[in-house]
């Protein structure tokens, strides 16, 4: 059921372009051509009655209550299914439509529980609303007769319950599942009274195809399905418009509370972003806020033997503070420096490198982007110069033929996935370029076009291959590159990989690809019309992650592919504001719109502002820090909202790194992996205690609102703020606009950006500046942003991480749709019941010939540690590649990866590791250790002490 | 810092910048991306390893940029 205060109008607008002028009630009414009449009516006010409309999917027509009269026209038409015409006269009230609504309200009665909506689920239901706004309080038949009112109830969804008894069988579910989701999981199962809603063969939810998105629960006008959380809960008090804390689609969502508890979350039908969809994580799994592992009060030890202290904040940030300036003190200015959070808002995030750069007076400041997306900022600075995607979500409506590459929408960017679904079932042509067979090749209503399944670090062998058969069949748009290209880059690029050795024939030996495939890939994706590329971290966590960005965006300017609707360079960001801590100055080298810091201008501007002298040079990147770390010249971190023991690769050198440190500070909320090794902790707040903005993989900034008050009593910006005062160099905002105000006057691309501004457009997408003072959907119309666009040579050069007679696996790494990343928050909510553990996917072949058999338990050896995974025998990879996720830290998947990383940014190579396996019975050496060092952490921190009342 | 760790990083730089014909462009080139990304004490590192035994382990244009960086440093 959508939110009691939404005016729903019954059937989706229409885009008509032409008026149609008719008359409703008496009443003028224009509307666009396409429109229902429902919904012309709604737009005057009039609603007319209904239970299977809604507008967020298409007219149905089955209900039967919604019929008008029509001048002129014999009978009583639908008015969801019938459109406006030009002049028409339509009544939606009279003495016979009254009759008929009644009639059938009356039957709709008679198999309908009399406490619907009132002692479950939401409290309300549209058939008692209905029965009430026609006046209809009894029927003439009794509940005697045949009925579904003890219908079953299946609870087996952790999130929400069906009952069958409250179900009016309006399809409403089923259409939400197939138009707006995209999963098809649902159906109406046998005819007439036998009819019934049916997840998959009849199974119950959790068994089913269902992912849980809870679009069906939306949709629902009864309290046939309902979320728990509202049940037990109650009818929530208050709405608060906010934005997702997960991917990097950026949902709006109405947040509905009660009293300090959330209800549900609700996404939001005028959010920009996913017009009204979620996802399993979105709009459930928000109950790691008030998970009991949160810790809410800060904490100090001088060693990480030493039990925790439980302090003020006052006394915490003393101490931090105090560790920070006796390091820089001994070691020197550039021994400490920081990482922002790609969780965190864009205020919090950009006061994080302003505390690096003028409190702690160096650049020693990075962020989570460097291991995921940061050579999508190189690529695309270099070739059409700007370091972010070129297009918004809604364009892939326009797109003709859609490159996926190294990415897995439907279960890393869902509510983008079920888009291109749409417009994948409208026609579009999907091609498909990964070694796994990802959802998106193969499902019963989506079939990509083609698959190239590639191994794993040959993307730009592949892609110079693509460009090869362009280039030398004709199919580049000349008159495109002649306009907007540099022409020497395109003259040397061009006669590159026109050479024979980038012939698909003769990249075939390193891709594994057959050169027809990529020759159909190529000749599609050049003459389909429109072309969009969307790609992922299996494009950037690679040795030439800068290489592969750099090679689609020659692709795509070399097709004419960049600068309008339905094209573009799309990368699919993995957390909720990688963009945005990018945006905001989180690299070592660089200040906010991605100036560099020697640039003496940007430099000067910055030290005015902030009052301070800044440093030309660049800072320590995190592997960076790391290695420093061991040589002994990096001893402090401060780390907001990150989990690099976790998520960072090669993991034994990671936390040997922080032995060696002095004094490491976390904020976060939880006693995350790195945190064990800490020796400041401070409670950090979630996105439900904060007000702020974040920026999604589209450019597009959105309100993140506060819900409910910080449970540590600050929010993170705040935190920031008291450490830096006790540094010694003061901040004084009073609320994150004033922090966006900073932004605004230091930031290029945000030069007209306020919060009165967004709170009016809802969202908006940089640039936002004087010459686009509503944003930009679009980038590079008419001209790239550096001017003329610029090609790379982009050589393939293979990784030194190949197979071996020792390794002769390759393992690579991705994730799943109801875990996130490091898991910290989605194992602490019932997102668990899908998946409870790493596993490692492996093909049969490979299974076959060392005896290992699904379930099995195998030990996954690389040249930087062991660790025991259960094995999962699929044909999903391909023989020779091994495939798991880094959700579950005790299965540590970091362990095996290694310090290979991109050339131009370090970006981790996650996405190739050679690995051999083996059947065994026992967990590895590392996962032991890990074992017993969980324990001692987690006693002494239950053996922390309170020094103070 | 580990000078291997110094010399693998130098020579995955060069091995991109190697696709220029011009082996001078390309050695600029390395030079410039180490002068733009790297923290000034990774520099001092790799010229100290350049200066002190030659470079064991770089390869030739990632050699060339070091030396261009020695020279300028």
């Amino acid at each position: 059921m959508y939110s009691s205060g939404y005016h729903d109008h019954g059937t989706p607008a229409a885009s008509g372009a032409k008026l149609v002028t008719l008359e409703i009630d008496g009443k003028p009414v224009t509307v666009p051509e396409g429109t229902s009449i429902m919904r012309a009516a709604a737009s005057t006010g009039t609603d007319v009655p209904k239970l299977c409309a809604t507008d967020s999917l298409k007219a149905f027509g089955s209900c039967r209550l919604c019929l008008v009269e029509i001048e002129g026209r014999r009978g009583y038409p639908a008015s969801c299914t019938t459109l406006v015409a030009d002049g028409i006269k339509v009544r939606t009230q009279s003495h016979k439509l009254t009759q008929l609504r009644t009639s059938v309200m009356e039957l709709y009665l008679s198999d309908h529980p009399a406490d619907c909506g009132s002692t479950s689920a939401s409290a309300r239901c549209d058939v008692h609303d209905m029965a009430a706004k026609l006046g209809v309080t009894g029927m003439r038949y009794g509940v005697d007769g045949r009925n579904h009112l003890h219908g079953a109830k299946d609870e087996s969804n952790p999130y929400f319950t069906f009952d069958q008894s409250e179900c009016i069988v309006c399809s409403r579910c089923v259409r939400a599942c197939d138009e707006t989701q995209g999963t098809f999981a649902l159906t109406i199962q046998g005819r007439g009274f036998a009819s019934k809603v049916s997840a998959s063969q009849n199974e119950p939810f959790l068994e089913s195809e269902c992912v849980s998105c809870g679009a069906c629960v939306e949709a629902c006008p009864t309290g046939a399905l309902a979320e728990k959380s509202l049940i037990q809960l109650g009818q929530p008090t208050k709405v608060t418009t906010t934005t997702c804390a997960y991917c990097g689609v950026g949902c709006s969502f109405n947040a509905e509370s009660r009293n300090s508890d959330v209800v549900r979350m609700v996404p939001n039908r005028d959010g920009h972003a996913n017009h009204g969809h979620a996802c399993v994580k979105g709009r459930f799994a928000y109950g790691y806020a008030t998970h009991p592992d949160r810790i809410t009060t800060p904490m100090i030890r001088k060693s990480i033997d030493d039990p925790w202290r439980q302090v003020t904040w006052e006394e915490a940030i003393g101490y931090a503070a105090g560790e920070f300036k006796r390091i820089q003190a001994k070691y020197g200015r550039d021994s400490i420096g920081g990482i922002t959070s790609s969780r965190c808002t864009n205020e919090e995030t950009f006061l994080v490198q302003k505390l690096v750069r003028a409190a702690f007076g160096n650049n020693n400041v990075d962020t989570c982007a460097r291991v995921c997306h940061s050579p999508t900022g190189y690529g695309l600075k270099n070739t059409i110069g700007e370091s972010a995607g070129t297009q918004n979500f809604d364009s892939v409506m326009k797109a003709d033929v859609m490159i996926v590459v190294g990415a897995n929408p439907t279960e890393g960017h869902p509510v983008f996935a079920s888009r291109m679904k749409q417009r994948l079932r409208q026609g579009a042509k999907l091609i498909v370029i990964d070694p796994r067979e990802i959802a998106l090749v193969k499902t019963p209503h989506i079939k990509a076009d083609l698959h190239l399944p590639l191994r794993p670090g040959t993307n730009v062998a592949l892609f110079n291959s693509l460009a090869h058969v362009i280039v030398t069949e004709g199919l580049t748009r000349e008159d495109y590159v002649a306009e907007r290209c540099e022409a020497d880059s395109y003259r040397k690029w061009k006669a590159i990989v026109a050479e024979e050795r980038n012939s698909p024939e003769n990249t075939a030996s390193s891709t594994g690809v057959s050169p027809e495939l990529v020759r159909a890939a190529a000749r599609m994706y050049a003459t389909a019309g429109n072309g969009a590329i969307y790609y992922g971290l299996g494009v950037t966590e690679h040795s030439q992650g800068s290489t592969m960005v750099m090679c689609i965006a020659n692709l795509a300017m070399a097709t004419g592919n960049v600068g309008r609707e339905g094209v573009g360079i799309n990368p699919l960001r993995g957390q909720n504001n990688v963009q945005g801590s990018c945006d905001m100055g989180s690299f070592p080298h660089e200040f906010s719109a991605y100036r560099h810091v020697s640039d003496l201008a940007t430099r000067t501007a910055f030290e005015k502002d902030w009052g301070v002298p800044l440093l030309a040079e660049p800072g320590l990147r995190i592997p960076n820090m790391f290695e420093a770390a061991l040589d002994g010249s990096f001893k402090g971190m401060y780390i907001q909202g990150e989990d690099p023991a976790q998520s960072d690769p090669d993991t034994q050198h990671v936390t040997a790194a922080f032995k060696a440190m002095e004094c490491v500070v976390i904020q976060d909320l939880f006693l995350n992996e790195t945190a064990k090794y800490a020796h400041v902790f401070l409670p950090g707040s979630s996105f439900l205690e904060k007000d702020g903005t974040f920026t999604n993989a589209e450019r597009r900034v959105s309100r993140v609102r506060k819900v409910m008050e910080p449970k540590a009593g600050f929010q993170d910006w705040e935190i920031t703020i008291l450490l830096s005062n006790a540094l010694g160099y003061p901040m004084h905002y009073r609320h994150p606009s004033e922090i966006m105000e900073e932004i605004a006057r230091l930031t290029p691309t945000f030069s007209t950006f306020t919060y009165e501004k967004l709170d009016r457009a809802g969202s908006l997408q940089w640039p936002v500046t004087d010459e686009a003072p509503e944003g930009t959907p679009t980038m590079h119309v008419g001209e790239f942003v550096r001017g003329k666009g610029k090609f790379f040579v982009t050589e393939f050069v293979p990784t030194t991480e190949r197979a071996t007679r020792k390794y002769p696996l390759l393992l690579t790494t991705g994730r799943i749709l109801s875990q996130y990343n490091v898991g910290a928050q989605t194992r602490r909510t019932q997102n668990s019941a899908w998946a409870a553990a790493d596993v490692l996917e492996i093909h049969p072949h490979d299974a076959e010939t060392r005896g290992i058999n699904d379930g099995d338990m195998v030990g996954l050896t690389s040249r930087s540690g062991e660790i025991v995974l259960p094995a999962k025998v699929t044909d999903r990879v391909r023989p020779g590649v091994v495939y798991t996720t880094f959700h579950f830290p005790e299965s540590g998947a970091n362990v095996v990866t290694t310090e290979n990383s991109d050339w131009a940014t370090n970006c981790p190579e996650y996405k190739v590791t050679a690995v051999e396996i083996v059947k065994v019975t026992h967990p590895s050496e590392w996962q032991k250790r890990f074992h017993e060092f969980t324990e001692h952490q987690l006693e002494l921190l239950k053996a922390r002490e309170v020094t103070h009342a | 810092m580990r000078a291997e760790r110094l010399v693998s990083m130098a020579n995955d730089i060069g091995a991109f910048f190697n696709a220029e014909a011009d082996k001078a462009v390309a050695a600029q080139g390395v030079a410039n991306h180490i002068k733009r990304y790297w923290d000034p004490r990774m520099r001092r590192e790799i010229v100290a390893h350049y200066r002190e035994g030659g470079g064991a382990g770089l390869e030739p244009v990632a050699r060339s940029g070091v030396a261009l960086l020695a020279t300028s440093a």
